[in-house]
């Protein structure tokens, strides 16, 4: 039966929440100037209104997902029955729908919090805030106006959305299962990644919101205070939300890094670095005036930069040139608006106030502290600069073609090595300024106490540097800049956190944050430009004589069981396994079938490798059925060895293939290790032609060069499938085979039933075999087996190891704590005007 | 002038040498005729080619070899021109790539020899497929 009530209940909350965003814009418009007390009351029950409404969307969808309501679109494309509940909430971020939804969900709880937390700023600012939730709305309103899509629905019926013929017999077809969730999204980082991301896609229209209703109601200053606590807490969630991405980019994607400079991650990385750029200028205004416009400006544009990323993402301008790329719901037009009334308000409301803005003709001198902050401001502003323009490439496209030209340009073709080239010169810039700018920030400075102050760090730092690069061996110039310029940032810092921490604590959060990022600088510097590709092809037959040039071949291939050397490992394949719930890894030879979706039963005397040991008939539980895992044993000798699972997901529903790396955590260094490609499970397997051999009980005879033994044979009472009559009869061969780990039985079977005989054959996977009972010659008590091998099971992998990767994280949580220090104390100076009366 | 003049100036100059790099830099997309023209004028700079895989009147693939030790391969492209051209590649064959519906190779030719760097797969996901799984 189709639940109808749900489905019309979202559709009337969506257009409640539509309509309480209008009222409550109206509303908190009417009261710009704080004069009118009834409409301050009104608009906020208009927002309560309208927050309350998101939040039952929310749980209307939840609730189709949970009851697995699959005659709903949404509920059959992106979950099934078998998704645990975090799965499904993370199902909310597979489909669009969803992920706006997520977006409108924190603005409507950061909507709540503004609302309680600010006074004066209440109304104007909440007016900017609620009218941009209209814009979000609309994008899942799922309305048709004169032909017009507005928006598109995720409480569409399914019959309404997909055309299927089963739906004209069968109208009140509802589907057993759905598709499930992508098998990107099954990850634990999937389940934490999107919501960061989008609480930080959300708090950036704060700062935003502050700036304009400053612009309107003429208040051109004082929104910076209110803003800046917020600014700070945006850059650190998103900052945060983006290398969580990273980090499941490097755990669950095989492009062997964090970072891959995809349009995706460019498209967050460029608004993170305006608005960071942006706080700067906003703590430069506390000290000189000309900061201000500049600080209007960057606000404004990380906001539409956002805006901006959202229309390149889901508009499907990008096409395939992305691993996240979003299906196109036909929301491009929609996005555009959205877009360009953003764009077109922060122009306008600039110009109109760019008079009356405060400025300073004052020429800067270069030993003012805001001489310093311009110009790291400006260093971040042309790093975004320079990521945003080759990465909007497909739009430029688009936009040639509407003009009635045509354009074919492509990304660069090695995009890594293009975007690293400019923001490495970038990064040694910034090291710099940030080292040496703290020092102008925090005292007056003249020639001379420059020199007393630098002097140490920098000495200190050239040492620490020096070891470094005899350690290390940094030969390249460009990565020596960088190396040293970032070890003199961390000293720099340092310093002045050792002073400023010692008067004041509080006041710490800039040095902190800076020696976060100049340790990422230099995580980033060892993990990505020191990464070494260990499984580089060393066996001299290169096949590809009929490579014009050299290649590199970076990949290795090791059948089963036969050990290869790489650097100074040994790595051996050891086989396919499943990953149970309770028991570690389990091979899968040793299974004998599937009990459920999620339940499978032992066939094999097995043990696990946590070392529990499994008999024939026991059930275990597995997580996920799509998963298997390749067990590669690395033995360093001397060093001891570990067993490393990179892993395979196969999705047959969505036939997809992923593969996913296994990673070797040390101190110093991580080894990442990943499968390439192994032997397609649909293919059909080929075997050799058979060979016989003649062998008596107790026999020795090769196997595939394994030595094996035929034991006994034994008549067999049932045989599963076959029913045996009277007269029929059914022996087994027991075959002993002495592999390189263990000893295989392989029991080839020989049945004569109604007179006419069958071969049921025995494969050994591990050993490449087949075994058949060919012949049964009892007078000479001799039988005769068919033997046929095939080739041994493979796997292609690459191994690479990100020297110091740990400084990465390392910075980046010291940065999460930099920002937080600068929080409580923005946030503090915000209060105690606000307590006074003044904001 | 004015130190800050001076600055604006720089900051020009930066983004202008940003912009041309990025046009220098740029690929495009192109058929096989047109990257054998560029590589003959002595332009060595990798292109993008969209095609499919070679295959006989059954729809088999055919044309695909993969090296002894199975670490490279090249097969048989046919770009939107129809032309055929053989691309070499010195990575494994990916797992699903005899399911591809559109290829897309990111290289350049070399001793008239297409070598691609990069290949990207589209397939035909069932993901996005219309219709349900009755």
């Amino acid at each position: 039966m189709i639940h109808y009530f749900v489905g019309n209940l979202g559709h009337f909350l969506v257009i409640l929440a539509f309509v309480s965003a209008v009222v409550a814009t109206y509303a908190f418009a009417k009261n710009i100037h704080n004069t009118d007390t009834s409409w301050a009351r009104f608009a906020k029950g208009a927002f309560y209104v309208h927050a309350l409404a998101i939040f039952a969307i929310a749980g209307t969808l939840f609730a189709m997902i949970s009851g697995h309501m699959f005659e709903y679109h949404y509920v059959y494309n992106y979950t099934s029955k078998i998704l645990p509940v975090y799965y499904q909430i993370s199902s909310f971020w597979n489909g669009q729908e969803g992920s706006f939804l997520l977006w409108m969900f924190w603005n409507a709880v950061l909507g709540l919090v503004l609302i309680h937390t600010n006074k004066s700023w209440r109304a104007s600012m909440m007016a900017v805030f609620s009218f941009t939730q209209i814009f979000l709305v609309s994008m899942i309103m799922g309305v048709v106006i004169f032909d017009v899509k507005i928006g598109s629905s995720p409480f569409l019926l399914l019959r309404d959305v997909v055309n299927d013929p089963i739906f004209g017999i069968q109208p009140d077809y509802i589907p057993e299962d759905g598709r499930g969730l992508n098998p990107l999204l099954q990850n634990y980082w999937m389940v934490i990644h999107p919501p960061t991301l989008f609480l930080g896609f959300a708090t950036t229209v704060i700062p935003f919101a502050y700036a304009v209703a400053g612009l309107i109601t003429g208040r051109f200053k004082e929104w910076i205070r209110p803003a800046l606590p917020w600014a700070q807490f945006s850059a650190c969630v998103l900052g945060v939300g983006i290398l969580m991405g990273a980090y499941w980019a490097y755990e669950t994607l095989n492009f062997g890094g964090y970072w891959n400079w995809d349009p995706v991650e460019n498209a967050v990385y460029v608004p993170w670095l305006v608005l960071v750029a942006g706080i700067h200028t906003m703590i430069a205004f506390k000290k000189s005036p000309s900061a201000l416009k500049a600080s209007v400006i960057l606000i404004l544009s990380s906001y539409i930069l956002i805006v901006y990323s959202t229309f390149l993402t889901r508009s499907g301008v990008l096409g395939n040139s992305s691993v996240h790329s979003f299906t196109d719901l036909g929301l491009s037009g929609q996005l555009l608006i959205y877009l360009f009334v953003f764009i077109l308000l922060a122009v306008l409301l600039c110009v109109r106030a760019w008079r009356k803005m405060p400025s300073s003709e004052e020429e800067t001198s270069a030993y003012s502290r805001e001489f310093w902050i311009f110009m790291g401001a400006t260093v971040l502003c042309l790093m975004a600069f320079q990521v945003i323009i080759p990465t909007s490439i497909p739009v430029w496209n688009e936009i040639v073609e509407l003009f009635g030209g045509s354009s074919n340009m492509a990304p660069p073709a090695d995009q890594v090595e293009f975007y690293t080239k400019f923001q490495l010169y970038f990064a040694i810039l910034l090291a710099l300024l940030s080292g040496t700018g703290q020092f102008f920030w925090w005292n007056k400075m003249d020639k001379q106490k420059l020199k007393q102050a630098l002097t140490v760090p920098v000495m200190i730092s050239l040492l620490i540097t020096a070891v470094i690069f005899i350690v290390a061996k940094v030969q390249d110039i460009w990565y020596l800049l960088l190396l040293t310029t970032s070890v003199y940032s961390v000293v720099a810092n340092a310093k002045i956190f050792l002073s400023v921490a010692k008067s004041n604590i509080k006041l710490s959060g800039g040095a902190i944050a800076h020696i976060g990022v100049a340790l990422m600088l230099i995580g980033v510097l060892f993990s990505s430009g020191y990464s070494k590709i260990l499984s580089k092809n060393n066996t001299g037959m290169l096949w590809s004589k009929e490579f014009p040039d050299e290649v590199n071949q970076n990949n290795l291939l090791l059948f089963l069981n036969e050990p290869r050397q790489m650097e100074d490992y040994f790595m051996t394949y050891k086989g396919m396994r499943k990953l149970t719930t309770d028991y570690g890894y389990v091979d899968v030879n040793d299974i004998e079938t599937a009990a459920g979706p999620l339940e499978l039963i032992i066939g094999n005397e097995t043990v696990s490798s946590d070392g529990t040991r499994l008999s024939p008939g026991d059930t275990v539980e597995i997580i996920n059925a799509e998963n298997s895992y390749f067990e590669v044993v690395y033995t360093q000798p001397g060093k001891g060895d570990f067993t490393l699972y990179p892993r395979v997901q196969i999705n047959e529903t969505m036939d997809m293939i992923v593969y996913s790396p296994d990673i070797n955590r040390t101190l110093t260094a991580d080894l990442y290790t990943h499968v390439r490609t192994f032997p397609d499970p649909e293919q059909e397997i080929e075997w050799s032609e058979v060979e016989e051999i003649a062998v008596a009980p107790g026999d020795q005879f090769f196997i595939n060069d394994y030595v094996a033994r035929f034991v006994e044979m034994v008549p067999v009472q049932q045989l599963p499938g076959v029913t045996l009559g009277p007269g029929d009869v059914a022996v087994k061969a027991i075959i002993e085979i002495e592999g390189e780990n263990k000893t295989y039985t392989a029991e080839p079977i020989y049945v004569i039933k109604d007179k006419m005989a069958g071969r049921i054959p025995d494969v050994v996977n591990d050993l490449a075999s087949r075994l058949t009972i060919q012949t049964i010659e009892p007078e000479q008590n001799r039988f005769v087996f068919g033997l046929s091998t095939t080739q041994k099971d493979w796997i292609i992998i690459e191994a690479v190891k990100k020297p110091w990767i740990n400084i990465l994280w390392l910075g980046t949580f010291l940065l999460v704590v930099g920002f937080t220090v600068a929080i409580v104390r923005r946030y503090g100076e915000f209060q105690k005007m606000r307590d006074k009366g003044m904001e | 002038m004015k130190k800050s003049h001076i600055l604006g100036i720089l900051i020009i100059a930066m983004a202008i040498v940003v912009i041309m790099s990025t046009a220098g830099d740029a690929s495009a997309y192109v058929t096989f005729e047109d990257a054998k023209e560029m590589a003959s004028s002595g332009n060595a700079n990798k292109i993008h080619v969209v095609g499919k895989l070679r295959k006989d009147e059954n729809g088999n693939v055919i044309g695909i070899h993969p090296s002894p030790n199975m670490l490279s391969f090249k097969f048989e492209m046919v770009d939107e021109n129809n032309e055929i051209q053989t691309v070499y590649h010195a990575n494994p064959m990916p797992t699903d790539f005899l399911r591809s519906e559109q290829v897309v190779v990111v290289g350049a030719y070399q001793n008239d020899r297409f070598v691609a760097e990069k290949i990207l797969l589209k397939c035909p996901s069932k993901y996005q497929e219309e219709g349900v799984n009755v």
